[in-house]
């Protein structure tokens, strides 16, 4: 029975240290030049290349891949750092997050080698978006019931039919996407399907806005009419997608983001209490402060674990499903621990702008990269009980 | 980091425990002879002074063996006071004194409870809360004089002890010092009342966790033995998203309870990055005591409801010391206030730093 949940005590090393201060200066810099204003949250949610740009430049994307892909060999604690820093900051990184995050290293663990080092450079210098094409509009949190096919042609694949809640579509440069190659067999039902690198330039993809409840443009359908695909775009096995992606998971769940992204609702809590709350108050902020501590605990101890080789893949699910409940709660708690303030209070109206964005982005946040169900299932198989 | 010695102590610890501490067979005992039974084996094994260095009387071991015995001890949910034993022996080393060689608990366990060192060289005040009295022999007391704090060790009969005790059967008692003579007394550099709160916050946080780990491994074999509509229960959605959310719970006491031993143990001292530590630590893992025991109680039913079973040695006793060395709310508002002090901008910097 594996119920030993295990977290190392992983603290950040000095190396940590010295970068955390370059890039809060960098991100110092880029707030007083007018890129982006930390108080307005919704611009985190912004495509800005040139400032991706920037950001490439620094060594900031790509930190931990191989230096001969324009990768910066440098740590995943280092690679942490940078991320918390940056969704601190509210800094608008989502032309590269993605690609940065997940679909580079699916490019380094399966493309070609000439596919690698056409794109993964690229991808450093901060000039490539990815999106992730995974949901259709029958098959969303049931990966496998997926249905938009490729079928073999010459020298390639031919693509039809359409993913859906696809973020960055409509900016993105490629595609990482699943694609039925075969029927399901009768022993897996997960067989079939194989993942494809796609240029969202090539002839036969539409990409059709669908704008969110926050009245922000993210999600899309993208359909695909005969859209062609060389053989080389094949990123691992034919009909084996379903046995690729298991380790970098634990990464893309445990990271920063997947707390931190209401984060700024807290600070303007700690402005509208002022130096002296009240004991209602303080408690609150309190209790907030010990939770966020614990879920950032977990968190860095996960990245060092992988740093370490190790696949805390059911600690990895752990941080994603309680720092996501957790940071959908924050406005809430906020909302309540502000309410007895006096209104004349000085930041009222940055406080409530934030909050009513917050409120209005929270529910996304235990649905996005893997609902809140489907994480408890995983945590339930990883426990022994599925 | 560690090392080696981590896992021997530790291993020594379960082992004992393994044997002389099996929670089904405590539960099943007619009388209170394990007990003794027990404490002798822990003594033998040098594990209740494992804090106190050979020439005070102890064995000598690091802080962090002795929180891995803590863990252990939570696993096995165990009632005599080893906990209070090593924090009593603890104390007492960081102010020069020789530990005798029985057992022990501390006071205060309140954060507002204060004892007065008197001009005559006597303690006064009143304590509450405190785990176990009528099982110590020893009591060490944190005490302050004019000049600063002073570590002061008496003799448990000396003092009156009213007949209190947790939800979980254990004593925790109203300890009344008045004009009690101690046995030997001695001043203690870089250490207050608040360091002995922040040291029983993260003694407490760490046997949580514990605690917490062996209700998830019982509920879950339940969940996978006990057959309901022809199946385990455990192959139910429902039954499962709640052993996730208890698996949650779990993982956050263990992370947040291991950075404050972590803490205690790298630092040595209670600076202000031990106090983030500890309090977190104590709220977290009182938070998940809260919500761990009702997640286990639900899925066990009426059986986990009985005497017979197991399960309330554990959820009763992390329920219970939640409100030791200063309970959630106490230590959230301590908190809420210090971040509140210190303004947004120095924030997240303090989490940062962690």
């Amino acid at each position: 029975m594996s119920t030993n949940l295990q977290f190392d005590q992983i603290r950040l090393p000095p190396e940590c240290e010295r970068l955390r201060q370059d890039v809060r200066a960098f991100l110092a810099e880029e707030i007083a030049s007018g890129t982006f204003d930390p108080y307005r949250p919704g611009h985190g949610d912004s495509h800005d290349r040139a400032f991706s740009k920037r950001i490439g430049a620094k060594g900031w994307i790509g930190m931990t891949w191989p230096k001969k892909y324009g990768g910066h060999e440098r740590s995943f604690l280092e690679r942490y750092v940078v991320t918390e820093e940056f969704r601190v900051a509210n800094a608008p990184v989502r032309l590269h997050f993605v690609a940065d995050r997940q679909s580079g290293p699916i490019l380094l663990k399966y493309a070609p080698e000439h596919v690698k080092a056409d794109i993964l450079p690229r991808i450093c210098r901060g000039e490539l978006c990815f999106v992730i094409g995974m949901s259709e509009p029958g098959s969303g949190s049931d990966l496998f019931a997926a249905k938009t096919k490729a079928t073999k042609v010459a020298k390639g694949w031919s693509i039809n039919g359409s993913k859906i809640w696809t973020s960055n579509a409509h900016v993105a440069d490629y595609m990482l996407g699943l694609f039925r190659t075969s029927p399901p067999s009768k022993e897996n039902r997960r067989h079939g399907l194989t993942q494809f690198l796609v240029d969202m330039k090539s002839p036969g993809i539409t990409v059709n806005p669908i704008y969110q409840m926050t009245g922000q443009h993210d999600f899309n359908e993208v359909v695909f009419d005969d859209a062609f695909v060389p053989d080389d775009h094949v990123m691992g096995e034919i009909d084996g997608a379903w046995k690729q992606a298991t380790s970098e998971l634990a990464y893309e769940r445990s990271g920063p983001e997947r707390f931190l992204e209401t984060f700024y609702v807290m600070l303007e809590l700690i402005r509208a209490l002022g130096p002296e709350p009240d004991i209602r108050s303080a408690e609150g902020l309190g209790r907030l402060v010990a939770q966020l501590h614990g879920l950032r605990r977990m968190s860095v101890s996960v990245a060092g674990m992988l740093q370490a080789g190790k696949e805390p893949m059911v600690e990895g699910a752990i941080v994603k499903d309680l720092g996501t409940v957790w940071e959908q709660k924050l406005p809430h708690r906020v909302r309540e621990l502000t309410a007895f303030l006096a209104p004349e209070i000085g930041n009222r109206a940055t406080l409530e702008e934030q909050l009513a964005f917050a409120t209005t982005v929270a529910p996304k946040l235990t649905i996005q990269g893997g609902t809140t169900e489907i994480l408890r299932g995983i945590i339930a198989r990883g426990l022994g009980l599925r | 980091m560690t090392g080696e010695s981590d896992h021997i102590v530790a291993e020594t610890a379960a082992r004992i425990f393994a044997e002389f501490a099996d929670p089904q067979t405590i539960n099943r005992a007619k009388n209170d002879a394990w007990k003794a039974q027990l404490w002798r084996t822990v003594s033998d094994a040098g594990l209740p002074l494992a804090w106190v260095p050979e020439h005070l009387g102890g064995s000598g071991a690091n802080l962090a063996d002795g929180f891995a015995v803590l863990g252990a001890a939570g696993r096995f949910a165990i009632a005599i006071p080893l906990a209070e034993t090593l924090m009593a022996g603890w104390l007492l080393a960081r102010a020069g004194l020789v530990s005798p060689g029985d057992a022990m608990t501390v006071a205060p366990a309140r954060p507002r409870d204060r004892i007065a060192l008197g001009k005559d060289g006597t303690l006064s005040g009143r304590a509450l809360g405190i785990p176990f009295a009528p099982d110590a022999q020893h009591i060490a007391v944190v005490t302050e004089d004019v000049t600063g704090t002073v570590v002061a060790l008496v003799a448990a009969k000396d003092c009156g002890i009213d007949k209190g005790q947790t939800p979980a059967g254990d004593a925790s008692n109203v300890v009344i010092f008045d004009r009690v003579k101690p046995l030997r007394h001695a001043r203690a550099a870089d250490l207050d009342g608040t360091a002995l709160m922040l040291m029983g916050s993260v003694t407490r946080s760490v046997q949580t966790a514990g605690a917490l780990e062996a209700v998830l491994s019982l509920s879950i074999a339940y969940a996978n033995d006990r057959i309901a509509f022809e199946r385990p229960i455990g192959k139910f959605q429902a039954v499962q998203q709640n052993l996730a959310r208890l698996a949650g719970e779990v993982a956050a006491a263990l992370a947040v309870s291991g950075s404050a031993s972590d803490s205690v143990a790298q630092n040595g001292v209670f600076d202000e990055a031990v106090f983030l530590e500890a309090a977190s630590a104590k709220i977290r893992c009182a938070e998940a005591a809260t919500e761990g025991a009702s997640i286990a109680h639900q899925v066990f039913g009426a059986i986990g409801f009985t005497k017979e079973h197991v399960l309330h040695r554990f959820t009763l006793r992390m329920l219970a010391w939640r409100d030791d060395f200063g309970n959630e709310s106490y230590w959230a508002a301590e908190l809420g206030k210090y971040v509140a002090r210190r303004g947004a901008d120095e924030f997240w910097p303090l989490v940062a730093s962690r």
